[in-house]
């Protein structure tokens, strides 16, 4: 293909100055670029303002994509239902036969928790959900993982908050926008939680993988105790994630912990609740701390 | 389908409006669409708005702008998730190589500008795993395995094979931006002429 002739500038001094600018302009483009870069080094809340608009600003199409995706999943469990229906009946049949004395069980356990909770002077229930969302978008095409949620700011959304499913946490707020927010995602590189297994509450971490897995590391070091099938819940130390939330189970295993798979994946995850930050000192239900200073002087 | 023979006719012409911003406009939606019909946990979708970036510029050197890369860049650091400032610096190269390219090369067809492409997206997207992921590790976080340039070299043989694709739509839209459209009704001026009034 020959080369276009428009593209020649020719004895016009307009059209070479127009040429000649546009390299100029372009060149600043690029040096702008390593300015924003440079920027955000130091601090990654540049251009939030403007991402918070963008997000609002394209959550009406994000959100009738987010509507037709569950639609398309809850079609695909429709046809596939037909497929197990026998087999999943008979199942679920003897789960609840089985699930009639858990419950059983459970409601003289909490009766036993709300005597001994009385006994303490405990109140219960102090933790409401701050709002209930959609997923409506994710970073597809980046290495970073950040997703974006339909509540915002006006929902009564702040930063810091975490973003929990169903099956488990999912990740916490980092942004918000009027009616959106964008959400850190618990297998971003930049994600860490501390977790515990839920068994018997060996510390760890919980770093993102880009592969969209989870990290753990054992905070204490030496053999390593973990086995693949190990559930691992959020831990609640140093605050932010209320301590108990399911997190992962671990697949395989490390020198210095494991690979673990994320319960709450993202991708099967439509519905979202946004709860307040956990603040151990705010929590009613805990004891009060004990006092700093041995003069008895309450701790500020 | 659209075709141009559908609106033709010699009181016909195409929008103004239309022929102007829809390369930019279209550049802007594939930024965004991408992150839309899933939630993904790894980088899976190829960079439509990159690859839209580079189909127009195959297909219509001089239609976007030198300096185009600089407003589209912006809204994809917007949308993508990348750190601020990446997409500004990656699209502003991009534009500024592809006008050296022509400058050194500038007899083509469309397997020069898919190579070309090829090597452009390869190159962008490692570079922007890199200011992602590196930036992440100035601020102290521990540092995650260093798997994603293995996690992304799916993604890039998807954007390389997906560039045809692109690159077809793009002159689908460059069909439509170009539609007859807009109905010139007796006694008004060509296509680019204003009609002149006299001041009282």
């Amino acid at each position: 293909m020959p080369p276009p002739a428009n593209r020649r500038t020719g004895s016009s001094r307009r059209a070479q100055y127009n040429a000649f600018i546009g390299y100029v302009v372009g060149t600043i483009g690029a040096l702008v670029g390593v300015g924003l870069l440079a920027l955000h080094a130091g601090n990654t809340t540049i251009l939030s303002k403007l991402r918070g608009v963008t997000a609002d600003a394209t959550a009406p199409a994000a959100k009738v994509t987010a509507t037709s995706r569950a639609a398309g999943t809850s079609l695909y469990d429709t046809l596939t239902g037909y497929f197990v229906a026998g087999a999943q009946n008979a199942r679920l049949q003897r789960e609840v036969a089985l699930a009639r004395v858990r419950l059983v069980q459970a409601a003289a356990i909490e009766d036993e928790n709300r005597r001994l909770k009385a006994q303490l002077h405990l109140t219960a229930g102090a933790w409401q959900p701050v709002a209930n969302a959609w997923l409506i978008a994710s970073t597809d095409s980046s290495t970073r993982r950040y997703a974006i949620i339909s509540a915002g700011s006006a929902a009564g959304v702040r930063s810091g908050m975490p973003v929990v499913a169903p099956l488990g946490l999912i990740g916490r707020v980092l942004e918000t926008g009027q009616k959106t927010a964008r959400v850190l995602l618990i297998t971003d590189g930049e994600s860490v939680v501390p977790v515990r297994r839920a068994s018997d509450g060996i510390p760890a971490f919980a770093i993102g993988r880009p592969d969209g897995s989870l990290q753990l590391r054992l905070i204490s070091l030496g053999i390593n105790p973990l086995k693949p099938g190990d559930a691992f819940v959020t831990s609640g130390s140093g605050g932010l994630y209320s301590p108990g939330t399911p997190i992962a189970v671990v697949m395989s295993l490390t020198h210095d912990g494991a690979i673990a798979r994320v319960l709450a994946s993202p991708a099967s995850s439509e519905f979202v609740t946004v709860q307040s930050i956990w603040n151990p000192v705010a929590d009613p239900t805990l004891p009060p701390p004990a006092e700093a200073d041995p003069r008895g002087k309450p701790r500020k | 389908m659209l075709s141009p023979r559908l609106h033709s006719g010699l009181n016909r012409a195409p929008l103004p409006a239309l022929a102007y911003l829809t390369p930019w406009l279209s550049v802007v939606l594939a930024s965004a669409a991408p992150g839309w019909p899933f939630i993904a946990s790894a980088p899976i979708m190829p960079p439509l708005g990159f690859l839209t970036l580079l189909g127009w510029r195959q297909l219509h050197p001089g239609l976007l702008p030198v300096w185009a890369g600089l407003p589209l860049g912006l809204v994809d650091d917007l949308v993508s998730g990348q750190p601020a400032g990446s997409g500004v610096l990656l699209w502003s190269l991009a534009m500024l190589g592809l006008e050296a390219i022509e400058l050194r090369w500038p007899w083509r067809n469309f397997l020069i500008e898919w190579a070309v492409s090829a090597g452009m997206i390869a190159v962008y997207l490692v570079v922007s795993g890199l200011f992602a992921n590196g930036i992440a590790n100035i601020h102290g976080s521990p540092k995650g395995s260093p798997g994603w340039v293995v996690v992304i070299a799916p993604q890039i043989a998807l954007s390389i094979m997906i560039y045809p694709l692109v690159a077809r739509a793009v002159a689908w839209l460059d069909r439509f931006r170009l539609t007859r459209f807009r109905r010139i009704r007796f006694g008004q001026m060509r296509f680019g002429q204003t009609r002149y009034r006299t001041p009282r």
